[in-house]
């Protein structure tokens, strides 16, 4: 029996299918530290990464945690790490390291109310400026947002996949209300994993961050494959030799944004409804978008011409399918975030004044009602 | 021209050259001893991995010609931890300094200490920051002059050996740049130990902590570290009173422990992964 790839159908917590989609991507080590809502993943880990061949380590804090996730993948593991809240203030730091020296890593965040230690055991979607500028200077940082445990299955296993061919640190953006939610999860028999990319060159051929004209990710050996790696977090030349000179930064530093925001739009996954006719447009990402789903489906029932998009890929911000939105011209966009309207910003920037956008933040703990959503609709309307 | 016995262990084309330590600096000494017991153990160049993290030793790892992990300030041994669970094949080397290890990376070291994770940790304990310029760290001895500490130092000072040791290491010994030879064999036996090996370098930096503490140049300093050095099995014969102020030297631990990747690798078979 493939102890892997679990194929079924379960009735499975989004932190526990998460797991699953890790162990299905080929995970072969996990680091977390205990942090409510995100514990379950760890405990799920704790025990299946060990039947598969794979190791489970509890760090001493979040640092500890991401820094052993980091290790591992330059040693050629396939690394993940779990947490929340504080969790996530405390990982910046390794976030930014794994930008700088191209780590496939996958961080999972799901959300909790916040800041500071906040509501542990509510939900929110407080962390999505975090964790795309949350370490210093500039980089960039996949991040998919799931709405439901399908998805946390789906999205993990995407996730490692997107991490391995772009070496980026990639997050699963959760909150607490997916990761705590239990639903029919089907795992298939097959599921499609991308291995990294490894130097087809001999070791005295080798430059370790020089890139191939078709691409601009560099291979990447693991340690103790002869290839002499050198990783650093101080910004370096394509052979690795540190460097303070303005070229090896300016090219360094972009590259490092280009390869994630100039490929937005492979990187893009959205799910849409009734847009074609839409007079009104409401956007959403996670768990908001189960309320979203319904007040749409209530709106078409009562005539109005309502329709619905949904990001799941938040991080590099999707800046196209939204100015499709705002070309159609709706009446208003309207959109729920479980913040003070963060996303909203980008929507705004898109929209650049041609659409009115309406803001419905909710500082976490409570979901949108599908009600409330309908009747701002109707008011838009 | 015959070139340098260490040239080939040394990654001249893609690193800062010439190095970037201060004349008559202790950290390009320890790096010579570690690659002294390299070169005696007959390792192979391709499967050991040097880990370091921010500030003058953690440069170190730069300059090694083979794999190099460069991390963040304070970490290094999280990172190691990583490498060297996902590949046990490696023999692992993390030279940090003693701010870095004691102060911003204190928990990582009682942690790694704790699991006993098989690695070669040394700390080059020169008393101070000194890339940031020279500021006290929890090595400093009290009332010694630092640039945060210019009135005289006021802090308890750490004993690193000791800390490691109620941590859990399995093999923890203390030198200075001066007992090149001893070192030398002591970071073989760490290499050969199966488990987290501790040694700490007591060091000489007359750029900074040097100057301020009016103690002379690296080779004065060396002396210092000689004189104020003790063995341990010596320390009975030294009366109490002349040991105050001396650094004792030597082996203080030893011993036999289930290693944290072994232990991981344990609970595989059993699950049947």
């Amino acid at each position: 029996m493939n102890r892997r790839i679990l194929s079924g159908t379960y009735l499975f917590q989004g932190d526990e299918a998460c797991a699953e989609g890790a162990l299905a991507a080929g995970c072969t080590l996990f680091a977390g530290y205990p942090i409510t809502p995100a514990t379950e993943i760890s405990e799920r880990l704790s025990w299946r990464l060990f039947e598969v061949g794979g190791i489970f380590v509890q760090g001493a804090d979040e640092l500890d945690s991401l820094t052993i996730v980091i290790g591992a993948a330059c040693a050629g593991g396939k690394a993940m790490t779990a947490t929340s809240g504080n969790g996530i203030c405390l990982m910046q730091e390794c976030i930014g390291y794994a930008a700088i020296t191209e780590t496939p890593c996958v961080i999972v965040d799901v959300q909790r109310a916040g800041p500071g230690t906040g509501i542990a055991t509510s939900t929110m979607q407080g962390d999505v400026y975090q964790v795309r500028y949350g370490s210093n200077a500039d980089y960039a940082i996949i991040a998919l947002a799931p709405e439901s445990p399908q998805e946390m299955f789906d999205l993990t296993v995407e996730a490692f996949n997107l991490s391995e061919i772009y070496r980026v640190p990639t997050f699963i953006l959760a909150d607490e209300i997916v990761g705590h939610m239990r639903e029919r999860v089907v795992i298939p028999e097959e599921v499609k994993v991308v291995e990294r990319k490894k130097p087809k060159v001999p070791p005295q051929e080798f430059v370790p961050y020089g890139v191939e004209s078709d691409t601009d990710v560099p291979p990447m050996p693991a340690f103790g494959e002869g290839y002499r790696m050198p990783v650093s977090g101080l910004t370096h030349t394509e052979t690795g030799a540190p460097s303070t000179d303005y070229e090896v930064q300016k090219k360094m530093v972009t590259r490092l944004w280009n390869k994630v925001e100039k490929r937005v739009e492979q990187l893009t996954k959205i799910e849409s409804a009734y847009l074609e006719d839409a007079e009104v447009v409401v956007l959403a990402y996670g768990s908001v978008a189960r309320s979203v789903k319904s007040a749409i489906l209530e709106a078409r029932r009562q005539g109005i011409k309502a329709g619905y998009l949904r990001l799941i890929t938040l991080w590099p911000f999707p800046d196209r399918v939204i100015k499709d939105v705002v070309m159609k011209r709706p009446k208003a966009i309207i959109f729920p975030e479980m913040n003070m309207g963060k996303m909203i910003r980008e929507v705004e920037r898109v929209a650049g004044g041609k659409t009115e956008v309406i803001a419905f933040p909710k500082p976490g703990v409570e979901l949108h009602k599908p009600g409330e959503i309908y009747d701002l609709i109707r008011r838009a309307i | 021209m015959e070139r340098h016995p260490a040239r080939k262990y040394f990654r001249a084309e893609q690193a800062e050259v010439p190095h970037l330590w201060c004349s008559g600096c202790g950290i390009p000494q320890v790096w010579h001893y570690t690659v002294k017991a390299i070169e005696e153990l007959k390792l192979d160049i391709d499967k050991v991995l040097w880990v370091g993290g921010s500030g003058c030793t953690g440069r170190m790892c730069t300059y090694w010609v083979g794999d190099f992990l460069h991390t963040l300030h304070g970490r290094p041994l999280g990172f190691a931890t990583g490498a060297k669970l996902a590949n046990p094949e490696l023999t692992v080397f993390c030279h940090m300094g003693d701010g870095e290890a004691t102060a911003i990376g204190g928990n990582h070291l009682i942690q790694t200490a704790r699991r006993n994770v098989d690695l070669v940790a040394i700390v080059i304990n020169n008393f101070n920051y000194a890339m940031t310029g020279g500021q006290f760290s929890p090595t400093t001895p009290l009332g010694a002059v630092t640039m945060t500490s210019q009135l005289g130092h006021i802090e308890y000072p750490f004993d690193l050996c000791e800390l490691v040791t109620t941590c859990g290491a399995t093999y923890v010994a203390r030198w200075t740049t001066f007992h090149a030879r001893p070192l030398i064999n002591s970071i073989k036996k760490g290499i050969q130990r199966k488990g987290f090996s501790f040694i700490e370098v007591l060091s000489q930096c007359p750029t900074q902590y040097g100057r301020r503490n009016k103690m002379g140049d690296g080779v004065q300093m060396m002396k210092w570290l000689k004189e104020s050095s003790v063995r341990r099995e010596n320390a009975g014969k030294v009366p109490e009173a002349d040991l105050k102020d001396k650094f004792l030297i030597g082996e203080f631990v030893d011993i036999e422990k289930a290693e944290y990747g072994a232990s991981l690798r344990e609970l595989i078979k059993r699950r049947g992964g």
